[in-house]
Parts: C-alpha cells; sequence; structure tokens
C-alpha cells in the first residue's frame, strides 16, 4: 500500500461522522453541511480543479475507510449505467429538483404558509421524529426548517452511498454524486474555453 | 520492451481521485478536475489504481514502451 503523507485533509472523514452527530443534538448545525456544498464549487468555479472531491471530502474518505479499511465492501464492479452519463446527469437533476423543494418548504415557513414540521425525511419517502433537535432559538423558525430540510438530504444521500459501498466498490457513491457530476461538468467547461 | 500500464478510458472517468490516492508511484494526477492522466514513465502497473476506481475505468494494458 502506498506509503503516502499524511495531511491534515486525510481526516475529513470524522467531520462525516461529527457533522451527523452534531445534528442529533441540533438540528440548527445542519448548516455546517452548506460548507460542502460550497468549497467544492469554489474550487471548480475559481480553481478548475477537483481538489475537494481529490483530497477533503469527508464523505468519500467515510466510505474509504468503512469500505476497504474496516471491510464492509464488496469490492465488486458497479453496473456500468451507474457511472453513465445520463444516469449521473439525470440524478444531479434529480438532486437539486429535491433540494429546490426544500428551499421552497424553507421559504413557506419563512412567509407564514407554512409551519416548523421537526422531522426529518429520509430517501425523500419516510418520516423520521425529530423534534428532541430544536426548542425555538434565537433564529426565526424558518432558519430551523431548513436544518431539518438539509440534514434529510446529507443523511439520505450518505445512506445511498453506504448501500452502494457495500454492494459495490468502495466510493461507488462518487460516480454519481450530485457535487462530482457538478463540478466535473463545471470544470469540463473551464476546460474547454481555455483551450 | 513490453510492460504493463494502468490505462484511463478518459470518456468514462468522474474525477474522483481515488486511483491518484493509491498510485503507490504518485504516477496519477487529475487533469484539470475533468479525468485521470497516468505518468506511462512512473507506472508499474501494479493495478492497485484500477482496483479502487469505482467506475471501472482503469486497466491494466500490455504497452510497447521506447526508453522502457
Amino acid at each position: 500500500m502506498a506509503n503516502k503523507k499524511k495531511h491534515w485533509y486525510n481526516y475529513l472523514w470524522i467531520w462525516s461522522i461529527i457533522y451527523f452527530a452534531l445534528g442529533f443534538f441540533n438540528i440548527l448545525f445542519a448548516w455546517l453541511g452548506m460548507i460542502d456544498f460550497i468549497l467544492p464549487l469554489i474550487f471548480a468555479i475559481v480553481g478548475g480543479n477537483k481538489w475537494f472531491c481529490n483530497n477533503m471530502c469527508g464523505r468519500g474518505q467515510l466510505f474509504w475507510v468503512l469500505g476497504r479499511k474496516v471491510g464492509c465492501s464488496r469490492k465488486k464492479p458497479a453496473p456500468k449505467w451507474l457511472s453513465s452519463k445520463w444516469f449521473r446527469y439525470g440524478f444531479l437533476i434529480f438532486f437539486l429538483t429535491m433540494f429546490g423543494t426544500m428551499v421552497f418548504q424553507t421559504y413557506q415557513v419563512f412567509a407564514g404558509v407554512g409551519t416548523l414540521r421537526k422531522a426529518i425525511k429520509l430517501f425523500w419517502t419516510f418520516k423520521v421524529p425529530w423534534e428532541w433537535t430544536y426548542s425555538g432559538s434565537i433564529f426565526p423558525d424558518w432558519v430551523a426548517q431548513f436544518g431539518y430540510g438539509f440534514y434529510s438530504l446529507m443523511l439520505t444521500s450518505t445512506l445511498i452511498g453506504l448501500i452502494v459501498m457495500v454492494l459495490y466498490k468502495e466510493r461507488t457513491w462518487c460516480t454519481f454524486c450530485p457535487m462530482g457530476t457538478m463540478t466535473q461538468g463545471i470544470c469540463k467547461i473551464k476546460e474547454k474555453g481555455a483551450k | 520492451m513490453a510492460k504493463k500500464k494502468a490505462n484511463v478510458n478518459v470518456a468514462g472517468c468522474v474525477a474522483c481521485g481515488v486511483c491518484r490516492l493509491q498510485c503507490p508511484k504518485n504516477a496519477i494526477s487529475i487533469y484539470r478536475g475533468c479525468y485521470a492522466t497516468v505518468d506511462e514513465n512512473l507506472c508499474v502497473g501494479c493495478g492497485l489504481c484500477a482496483k479502487a476506481c469505482p467506475a471501472n475505468v482503469i486497466e491494466v494494458k500490455e504497452r510497447e514502451v521506447i526508453n522502457g
């Protein structure tokens, strides 16, 4: 195995675990997940690279630690369609639609049309009570609503990633990760423009 | 002289960089966030990258190498 110099960012898989643990106690911590949304885009838009995916994605690292080091992966090749262009972009569109729906629900609470629902939704279907993580704060209700929605999104995508980690290769999630698809798309556009 | 070298199917590469992290010779880099490239002068054809690649786009192939 490669004996490489370890950097601080090789341990961000710990951050992935801490993130979900924090959201179990206070849903407002879910907002911290925005870092994982914004940083890769900054790297792609400004730097024209996937340095985030390549070096500091805590989720990808977690799948590697659990899949390879702990041995929870079958390490079998995933079906070809899972990393095909249509599936990758299809999943990205689906994911962004769900993200938009979540933002709209947040807006409804903000506008006073909807009320704060203290539950998370897994796989966009199954409602799980999560009310102990919020009992009012200095922030308005919509801030908590976004937390619940965002935490649901993060947990759902991690669960999907864990399932494909067990069934296929350790980091099979990376082949259709919406952030990965988006940042690679941006990099490809930038690369074409540079020619 | 024929040697085994890792070969990336660029069209299917998702540029995740898992191969690069595995390469014991630091022969792999991610070209501008688009795809993985292998430095054939450094590659020893061990296949660790191919084993790790989640998109299964790396193949270790016999290759004619000049200066090999």
